[in-house]
């Protein structure tokens, strides 16, 4: 049995949140209790199998497995010549974003079971939950193309209807509809690049796309067709807009989530550009490095002085999403940018890919954090504006600790997260250019000066009569946020364990596009 | 040449189509309209995957009356266009509730009308 599940794990990885989704209107009929008894066993299952998998992949090696075959090998190396079968492949990257996802979905699924408990039609809320958690996982786990776009299209679909959960007066269907319509068209284009692929090349399975791939002109219009949705779902400037609106309507679990989502996306972009294109690009590397690090610049120019001017606790919370995701984007480009040259590669530019790979991680923990407080205060007060607030340090101290915690890990204050993987996005990108280092801390120092406006808005100053009543939120909320807290003091107290066993491998497999194409075709 | 425009001619469509949706869901004002666009889009998509799943000579793999030495077609993007119709149906039909919700709670389905969110 034991042998057997780990044999299965990747199934199991997608087989349990969906299985829960599909199961929770059953165990709604049952009463409450039952639902989040069923709920939370589903919760601690998904994470469970993700931590297992990525514990396996980060200790042995990548796994493949193949959906419908008896016997894998017969499907892999020399067999694969005729790759149709749906095949998941998970190396050291997809393991980080498994790692992120499930601590994420867990610490998610906890704080929403206190926080949503007022709320009607929880059964659809949490299924809807779990597809997206399904989506997501299925999105960095796949090797296939298609695979990817039906993931895409879950998590696009289930984030659309959570966006609209609230319907608030029907701001949040807004969102919700705009989300979608965004996400759909996105979808649409990476299908039909996907379709150009496989006219081209007979395969669908990402390794044999990428060992055949030739790079005409038909390849570099996919190319675009999957690089520009791709770019606006992970939230990069000119194509956020959507993120503030859709984060500041969406409850704020659900928010915690979208930003692993749009990582998720994220993810499939750096999979596109380096394992799927890879060497092709080798006479552009360094434009699409600097392609890539204009992006990442501008996005974290222009969500941190967006994020200034935010009355909404939420929305400004969204508009440094956006710059966040410029520091990835930044540190990536670095990285592509000297990929041709393999001593500036080693010298920095794997520190850059590290540093952007690390960001990923930590701000889904901390930037899932503050949105979990931003929630907190809403459930005690229920205003999310900022002029509104005030002295809630007093009634809701823990809210405010994890408050502060998430708010210095933002601004790359140590020992908090956020300065391991700035620190290293910095050092690294100096050594390109002094001038776009100097330029992110900039934005890390706005970053710092938008949060402390956030937390004497929300948490200093004298008791305010209306929120009296306010008291600390429930215990599960509290748990809640406490995982995500725990996980950002930890790292940013012991960055180089983390750095060495999960970061670097993640760095080494999204390099190695030989090895990826190997694993699956055999041989090299 | 001709015979050539004639096997192009299903790729005119979809770019025609691809082109006619987007320009009804950036030009028209009525909600429903603009979804409509959307699905115009979807069409074009799935039709772009049959058509690249043409291949001359070939037949369809059912293995029942089959011609001798039959050159069969691998029905991957078949398969493939039948997921995208059912994630399309789907997918409309969310939007057109939400749609609905939006003329409810609004009094009114004219995207230019339609702008609480802001910032």
């Amino acid at each position: 049995m034991f042998s057997f599940c780990i044999r299965h794990l990747p199934a199991l990885l997608i087989a349990a949140p969906l299985f829960t989704a599909f199961v929770v209107p059953l165990a709604g009929r049952l009463g409450s209790r039952v639902r989040a008894a069923w709920v939370a066993l589903g919760a601690f299952a998904t994470a469970g199998i993700g931590f297992a998998l990525a514990a396996k992949v980060l200790g042995s090696g990548p796994v493949t497995y193949v959906f419908g075959a008896l016997d894998h090998a017969q499907t892999l190396g020399a067999a694969a010549a005729f790759p149709i079968r749906i095949m998941f492949e998970v190396d050291a990257f997809s393991a980080l974003m498994i790692l992120i996802s499930s601590l994420s979905s867990l610490a998610i699924t906890i704080y929403s079971l206190a926080a949503e408990s007022r709320q009607s039609g929880l059964d659809i809320f949490y299924a809807m939950l779990f597809l997206l958690v399904a989506g997501v996982l299925g999105m960095v786990a796949t090797g296939d193309l298609f695979n990817f776009f039906v993931f895409l299209e879950i998590s696009s679909l289930a984030g659309a209807a959570l966006v609209a959960y609230r319907i608030d007066e029907g701001v949040a269907v807004e969102a919700g509809l705009k989300y979608a319509l965004l996400s759909t068209i996105g979808a649409l284009s990476v299908l039909i690049a996907i379709g150009i692929l496989f006219a081209q090349y007979n395969a669908l399975n990402l390794a044999a796309v990428a060992s055949r791939l030739q790079f005409g002109t038909l390849d570099k219009i996919a190319l675009v067709l999957l690089a520009v949705p791709l770019a606006m779902k992970a939230g990069a400037v000119p194509m956020h807009f959507w993120t503030p609106d859709s984060y500041a309507a969406a409850p704020s679990s659900v928010t915690a989530f979208l930003v692993v989502s749009s990582q998720a996306s994220l993810y499939a972009l750096f999979r596109i550009l380096y394992t799927l294109y890879g060497h092709l690009l080798q006479f552009s590397w360094v434009t699409f490095g600097w392609f890539l690090i204009i992006l990442g610049v501008l996005s974290a120019f222009v969500g941190v002085t967006m994020a200034l001017t935010q009355k909404d606790v939420k929305r400004l919370m969204a508009y440094h999403s956006v710059s966040q995701t410029g520091y990835m984007l930044l540190g990536a480009g670095v990285a592509l940018a000297v990929l041709g040259n393999a001593e500036a590669l080693a010298a920095f530019g794997k520190t850059a890919l590290a540093g952007a790979l690390f960001h990923m991680f930590n701000n889904a923990l901390y930037k899932g954090l503050l949105f979990l407080t931003a929630g907190a205060v809403f459930y005690r007060t229920g205003t999310r504006n900022l002029d509104r607030l005030g002295g809630l340090g007093h009634t809701m101290p823990w809210t405010m600790a994890f408050f502060m915690i998430g708010a210095l890990a933002i601004a790359g204050i140590p020992p908090f997260n956020g300065f391991a993987s700035k620190l290293l996005i910095y050092e690294s990108v100096y050594r390109l250019s002094p001038f776009l280092s100097i330029l992110a801390m900039v934005v890390s120092i706005l970053t710092l000066a938008s949060f402390v406006k956030v937390f004497h808005a929300m948490f200093l100053g004298p008791p305010r009569a209306e929120y009296a009543e306010a008291r600390e939120v429930p215990r599960p909320m509290l748990a809640g946020m406490a995982i995500l807290a725990a996980f950002v003091v930890l790292i940013g107290l012991l960055p180089r364990p983390f750095n060495d066993h999960m970061i670097a491998p993640a760095v080494e497999a999204l390099l190695d596009r030989v090895g990826y194409i190997a694993t699956i075709l055999g041989g090299s | 040449m001709i015979s050539r425009l004639l096997l192009a001619f299903p790729v005119f469509t979809v770019v025609a189509l691809v082109i006619l949706g987007l320009g009804a869901m950036l030009l028209k004002r009525n909600l429903i309209k603009v979804l409509m666009g959307l699905s115009l889009v979807e069409s074009a998509a799935n039709l772009f995957l049959i058509v690249i799943g043409y291949r001359q000579g070939g037949v369809a793999p059912i293995f029942t009356n089959v011609p001798e030495h039959p050159v069969m077609v691998l029905p991957t993007v078949q398969a493939l266009t039948l997921t995208s119709i059912v994630i399309g149906v789907a997918t409309t039909a969310m939007m057109l509730s939400f749609a609905m919700i939006i003329y409810k709670k609004y009094g009114t389905a004219d995207v230019h009308k339609i702008k609480k969110l802001k910032g």
